[in-house]
């Protein structure tokens, strides 16, 4: 106990085919301390995590556990040592009950059947003692993130674990759910348990670490202690540069309308009412029109009816002067939309598709890419998706031939941004394009809307980030309830006025 | 009447011991097509056991003996899948469908062997085992009651305490719904699934024994076992991979197979004059209609099908 670090990562470096995830790190954790780890999507911050919890096998460097080495084989050795994770995507079995999946893996029998009695107790106990709440019965498909995630933590405080690894907590979380778990980790923090932190949010490493950690490409950065740093100054140590956080630009030229939608409705998928009612709204050329509100409120339907994902009950839409109301997916592209959506592994990509693949998944049957007899030309395929890799800096393990699935979360925006703006739209249907990227991503996307924008599009912005919305466009409608119920500019508006908008308790008539 | 519960249960009972073995290889996480094949490897086994041993054992350790064998034997057989699926990672409705071919030809070229060995003028590929096959069954009145009734109603039973009542079944489980959540907890997922896959092999091999006696007391093993592993899938999946569940549906195409063997003691069946054709027909048919109308709504385990890897997230 003459050391005051609890864990010491030395000198890991770890590698993947093609890429090094973790070059030289090193990551020393103090005993009873909020130690955040900071970095871009694709940093190597949960490659390394998965190192400590066993999962990976690091080529070089040593784990040290109160000054002595341990090794760490599988996940097993790490919950022999105290280590226990709760991962970024839950390991949860969904048809299981919550108190199962706690006990799974180290269950108790007496005779050799289980008993879930005496289990029962100590998860109610433990739920109790660390303001925990959860329903040991339901099952885990039927429960919220939330609650999910707080099973994730029972079951490392079942296995009596001191060292808590959390991977991106609060990626799925709501604004409530974030301000509770905070609070619990601070809660486990005080009574002893030393707590690893994985995060590109710098708020919330700001709130709640002690200190922090910063990988960038693999590297290690450096650790700061939160108290004496800034948010500007982690940025810089997690992107290598100074990051903007407002959004320069100079004022929006509207030009003639390039999108028109009269009276859209929209049907539910999940209740009888129609979750688009009656909207209409125009986009011009050269604006940013960001269709706010709290998620649900319609704005997904919206944009299904509008890009043909969903047939509409009435209205129409014009693009460009031509009706597209009844056109085909490939005919809403072709005449100049492009989109955006909001679940780039449900619209966006073909997750076990090649990079270049997914690249020219909406023109591989031009002239460019298939030849008269019907094959692929395959020589052109990769040299446009090269010199898209190159100009929209797509970085992956393989380049043109990574499976989409092998990227991170920010390269795969990256691509479809990529994919989507260099086909020269008329109009750029952006559904929270930002959602889960980091600071530096985040920049980057705003540039490419605004660049858009300058270039005489009319892009359409559907953000829930209330930064987002307040920076980057030039005009904010505001839905709620399947309404459009103000128009706001966001130059003379508020966030609190933007607030009130969105949850109902301000309405204006708004006309298209 | 006697006879049609007689034989209903006869049925039913293969049907529930091998839709078993198909609920602990799909609750692996490892789809277990080969079923078919399977059964008459364990059936050959049960087969010879009578074969040689009747007559020189008594009747508790020969009854033992025929168990034992064709659960070994389709123990081993499966090992075949297991190797495949989950250590090459060989995609498992192909390997399914080659156990199935290859266990009927291997199974009709072994037996055909043997005979011919005994006697050269027989090529047939029948076993006879019509004095062991007396020894399965007590009469209770006009009712035979097989003591295959009872395994399978201990099976049966233990197999729903193992899935729900230990650390095994939900062990088991885990692997099949999200082998990535049983890995980070310490499964092996490679040990469950093997597990999983055995066990498999053991009830369908027990399965084939029950079903070549069934009803007769020789077996041409070129004909294989009339589809009965599929049939088992089929009721597998009506149950909902429980084994409740499974017991009800089991009984349920068991009554259907059972009508074919009996329709003609039934005055009024006889009467309107179908041809048998059709009531051999029926449990397909049924099966063919149940599925189409459940299988919509059915929950199979998540991650079946699936070769586990450890690098996925």
């Amino acid at each position: 106990m003459d050391t005051p670090y609890i864990i010491e990562m030395l000198h890991i470096t770890k590698r993947f085919p093609g890429i090094i995830a973790n070059d030289d790190v090193t990551l020393q954790l103090k005993r009873g301390e909020i130690h955040a780890l900071l970095g871009e999507n694709g940093a190597g911050k949960s490659t390394l995590m998965s190192v400590l919890f066993g999962l990976y096998q690091a080529e070089e460097g040593e784990i040290h556990m109160n000054g002595k080495k341990v090794e760490i084989n599988d996940p097993n050795d790490a919950n022999a040592l105290g280590i226990g994770m709760v991962h970024q995507h839950f390991k949860l079995v969904e048809c299981f009950s919550v108190l199962d999946n706690i006990i799974l893996g180290v269950e108790s029998t007496k005779g050799g059947f289980l008993q879930k009695d005496e289990a029962r107790k100590k998860v109610m106990a433990l739920s109790e003692k660390y303001g925990l709440h959860v329903d040991p019965d339901a099952k885990i498909e039927d429960i919220t993130v939330g609650m999910q995630q707080r099973t994730e933590i029972l079951k490392m405080l079942y296995r009596e674990n001191d060292i808590l690894i959390f991977d991106e907590p609060t990626a799925v979380l709501t604004p409530q759910e974030i301000k509770e778990l905070m609070q619990i980790m601070k809660n486990l923090a005080a009574e002893g348990k030393s707590i690893l932190f994985i995060s590109h949010k710098l708020a919330e490493i700001m709130e709640v670490a002690d200190r922090c950690s910063v990988l960038r490409k693999g590297k290690y950065i450096g650790t700061v202690e939160t108290k004496n740093t800034t948010m500007e100054e982690l940025s810089a140590m997690m992107v290598g540069r100074n990051v903007n956080f407002h959004v320069d630009k100079k004022p929006s030229e509207p030009g003639k309308p390039v999108l028109e939608v009269k009276n859209m409705t929209v049907a539910s998928k999940v209740h009888k009412n129609n979750a688009v009612k009656n909207v209409s709204l125009t986009v011009r050329a050269g604006e940013i029109v960001c269709l706010a509100g709290i998620d649900g409120n319609g704005q997904t339907e919206f944009v299904y009816g509008l890009t043909g994902l969903e047939p509409l009950v009435s209205g129409t839409i014009t693009l460009c002067g031509e009706d597209i109301t009844k056109a085909k997916i490939r005919e809403r592209s072709l005449k100049g939309m492009s989109h955006i959506p909001e679940d780039r592994h449900k619209h966006g990509l073909v997750l076990d598709y090649s990079l270049e693949d997914n690249l020219v998944l909406q023109r591989y049957f031009e002239p460019e890419f298939t030849n008269k007899a019907g094959f692929l030309r395959r020589d052109n395929i990769r040299s446009y998706a090269d010199r898209l890799i190159e100009e929209y800096d797509i970085r992956s393990g393989q380049g043109p031939i990574t499976k989409a699935r092998a990227m991170s979360g920010g390269n795969q925006q990256k691509a479809i941004i990529a994919r989507e703006i260099d086909k020269k739209p008329e109009l750029l249907v952006a559904v929270q394009p930002t959602r889960g990227l980091d600071v530096g991503a985040i920049e980057g996307v705003h540039k490419s809307l605004i660049e858009q924008r300058d270039a005489g599009k009319a892009v359409l912005l559907v953000s829930l980030e209330l930064d987002e919305v307040m920076d980057v466009p030039d005009r904010i409608l505001v839905m709620y309830e399947g309404e459009i119920v103000g128009e706001l500019d966001p130059k003379a508006t508020t966030q609190e006025e933007l607030g009130l908008y969105m949850a109902g308790a301000k309405r204006d008539e708004v006309k298209a | 009447m006697t006879l049609l519960l007689q034989y209903t249960l006869i049925f039913a009972s293969v049907l529930i011991l091998v839709a078993l073995g198909g609920c602990f290889s799909e609750h692996s996480g490892v789809i277990n097509l080969g079923l078919e094949g399977t059964m008459l490897v364990g059936a050959m086994g049960g087969a010879l056991v009578m074969r040689y041993l009747t007559g020189s054992v008594s009747t508790p350790v020969l009854i033992l003996l025929v168990i034992l064998v064709s659960m070994l034997a389709g123990t081993i057989y499966s090992s075949l899948l297991a190797v495949a699926s989950i250590h090459f990672k060989a995609d498992q409705t192909i390997v399914g469908t080659a156990l199935n071919m290859l266990g009927l030809a291997g199974v009709t070229v072994v037996v055909k062997a043997i005979n011919t060995a005994a006697n050269p003028d027989d090529v047939s590929s029948i076993i006879q085992y019509g004095a062991a096959r007396d020894k399965f069954v007590v009469k209770l009145g006009n009712f035979e009651f097989s003591w295959f009734m009872l395994v399978t109603v201990i099976l049966l039973v233990t197999a729903y305490v193992l899935l729900y009542k230990t650390k095994f079944g939900l062990r088991l489980m885990a692997c099949g719904e999200h082998p990535q959540a049983a890995a980070s907890v310490g499964i092996s997922v490679f040990k469950m699934r093997w597990a999983g896959v055995l066990i498999s092999g053991a009830l369908a091999g027990i399965g084939g024994i029950v079903f070549i006696m069934a009803g007769a007391s020789e077996w041409r093993f070129e004909y294989g076992v009339a589809g009965f592993g599929f049939l088992s899938l089929a009721v597998m999946i009506f149950g909902q991979w429980k084994p409740q569940r499974i017991a009800l549906a089991a009984l349920l195409f068991g009554l259907f197979r059972a009508l074919s063997n009996v329709y003609s003691s039934f005055g009024w069946l006889a009467a309107l004059n179908i041809p048998s054709s059709v009531y051999n027909m029926m449990p397909y048919i049924i099966s063919l209609i149940v599925l189409a109308f459940t299988s919509k709504s059915s929950r199979a385990p998540k991650a079946e099908g699936i070769p586990y890897d450890k690098s996925t997230r």
